[in-house]
């Protein structure tokens, strides 16, 4: 995943609670509740951005984590989330009409 | 604990209105007999004003949005709505009665991305159906709406309200439901209308069809689970809430009003001279229903179905008090259980075992569509 791009997907809807993001889908209503990392990760992926980037900026510049080990678990996550369609994902930048927009804290 | 639970838990300890039911218009293409509301369309939210409150109910952090009617699609906005709403990333439910739904609608709905679209079909039977919603051909237009919904993807819910008039027809609704692939929901709810009139209160279900009702297991699954005693009572129930009205959630009238729920007739302000979280914080009639803990109910604390009963606190109000017993949920917690509630001990029912109000239970029936699985994560 070296060159891993992600973007939130338009077909969820999704919101922050507290620190934790709540999203659900469109397609199978499946519920989902990401933790405070996985949330960062969540509300940084715009399709434009490095997934390597959003954990080196994002996660580990706010949590004291490696960046090989908080990138290694990023990764499962974002399969996991593309395999339900929550989360697209692409080897070069992603300009998908389909991608949501959300607002950055 | 769920996850849709933990969520719910979590909104409650942050004071986040999770849920909010949007009606945004009182207008109506039928004229159901048993319907709460009057149909005026006067002074109804601008677009820029509904807009506007999607916004503030975003900022608040709610997720789960209801729009609803009277007929919500006799708005020429109403696409617009619900499209601006899934922009906010809200999960949207429509309530419908799908008359006007057509192909192209069904497919604009799904690509707007609503989660789920809720139908009121009374009766298999045309001649039954469209009499309790006085438009003639009514039944095949929404059916018809249904399957084009269904065939465009959406997960479409039939709501079964059950009166009189059609208390023995639910199998054949709950039929029609399986063959067009839906969920189905039973409802014998007939509420007091929304200006007091209570008229429609006569079209309930006769206690016996109810009690028939609960003892159906194609209905309520385990009988013996669903009609078993109320269990003993501990603290955490007493400390509990008695609903998520106000907590959690509220309703937004056509016109911008803000109340605790849509069958809660609170009124606590209005969208259109305060900030919808000015309203949700700073009401002191939110803020006294939000005090209310199961202990402090009059009556019902000392009751022995205080941790099963579905008491509905906008029903005990339209009775007169809000800490009070409902009539109609001691009707339901006996003729489930057999066991005399302290609401009827107290005599505060006109006839304990005739309320002059209509049970209110709704029945999520667990085998006719699978529960969708929820992930943990």
């Amino acid at each position: 995943m070296k060159n891993c791009y992600i973007a939130r997907s338009r077909s969820v809807a999704a919101r922050q609670l507290g620190e934790e993001m709540v999203i659900m889908s469109a397609q199978d209503s499946t519920l989902f509740n990401l933790n405070p990392v996985a949330t960062l990760i969540w509300l940084a992926a715009d399709g434009q951005t490095r997934l390597e980037t959003i954990v080196q900026e994002r996660v580990c510049s706010t949590f004291e984590v490696e960046l090989e080990e908080a990138l290694r678990d990023a990764e499962q996550f974002v399969t996991e989330l593309a395999a339900h369609g929550i989360l697209l994902r692409g080897e070069t930048p992603i300009h998908d009409s389909s991608t949501a927009t959300v607002k950055l804290p | 604990m769920s996850l849709m639970e933990k969520v719910n838990s979590k909104a409650l300890d942050l004071g986040v209105p999770l849920n909010i039911h949007l009606d945004i218009t009182y207008r109506c293409n039928e004229r159901c007999a048993h319907c709460y509301l009057e149909h005026s369309g006067e002074n109804e939210l601008t677009t820029a004003e509904i807009r506007g409150f999607l916004k503030q109910f975003a900022d608040a952090g709610t997720f789960f949005l209801t729009v609803s009617g009277g007929e919500p699609l006799l708005r020429r906005d109403c696409f617009e709505v619900i499209e601006f709403a899934r922009e906010e990333n809200f999960n949207v439910k429509l309530k419908t009665n799908a008359v006007l739904i057509r192909e192209k609608q069904a497919r604009r709905l799904r690509e707007a991305g609503v989660e789920q679209v809720q139908v009121s079909i009374y009766s298999h039977k045309p001649e039954v159906h469209d009499a309790i919603t006085k438009l003639p051909g009514s039944l095949a237009r929404s059916l018809e709406g249904i399957r084009l919904m269904r065939a465009a993807g959406l997960k479409v819910t039939l709501a079964n309200v059950l009166m009189k008039s059609n208390a023995r027809d639910f199998a054949g609704v709950q039929a029609l439901a399986t063959e067009m692939g839906s969920q189905y929901t039973l409802d014998p709810t007939i509420t007091p209308m929304l200006n007091g009139d209570s008229s429609i209160l006569t079209l309930r279900l006769p206690q016996e069809e109810l009690h028939g009702i609960f003892r159906d297991g194609r209905l309520v699954g385990r009988v013996d689970e669903f009609c078993a005693p109320p269990p003993p009572i501990d603290d955490g129930i007493r400390e509990g809430i008695p609903c998520s009205a106000g907590h959690t959630s509220c309703y937004v009238s056509p016109w911008g009003e803000v109340y605790p729920c849509v069958q809660f007739p609170l009124f606590c302000g209005n969208l259109r001279q305060q900030s919808f979280s000015e309203i949700w914080a700073g009401s002191e009639r939110l803020r006294g229903v939000r005090a209310i803990r199961a202990m402090h109910l009059s009556t019902c604390s000392s009751c022995s179905h205080l941790g099963s009963c579905t008491r509905c606190p906008g029903l005990a109000f339209m009775e007169g008090n809000m800490r009070g017993p409902s009539s109609a949920d001691c009707e339901k917690s006996f003729l489930r259980t057999g066991v005399v509630t302290a609401g009827m001990l107290a005599g505060s029912t006109a006839r304990p075992f005739a309320p002059h109000h209509a049970a209110l239970v709704q029945i999520q029936l667990p085998a006719v569509v699978s529960e969708t699985p929820t992930a943990c994560r």
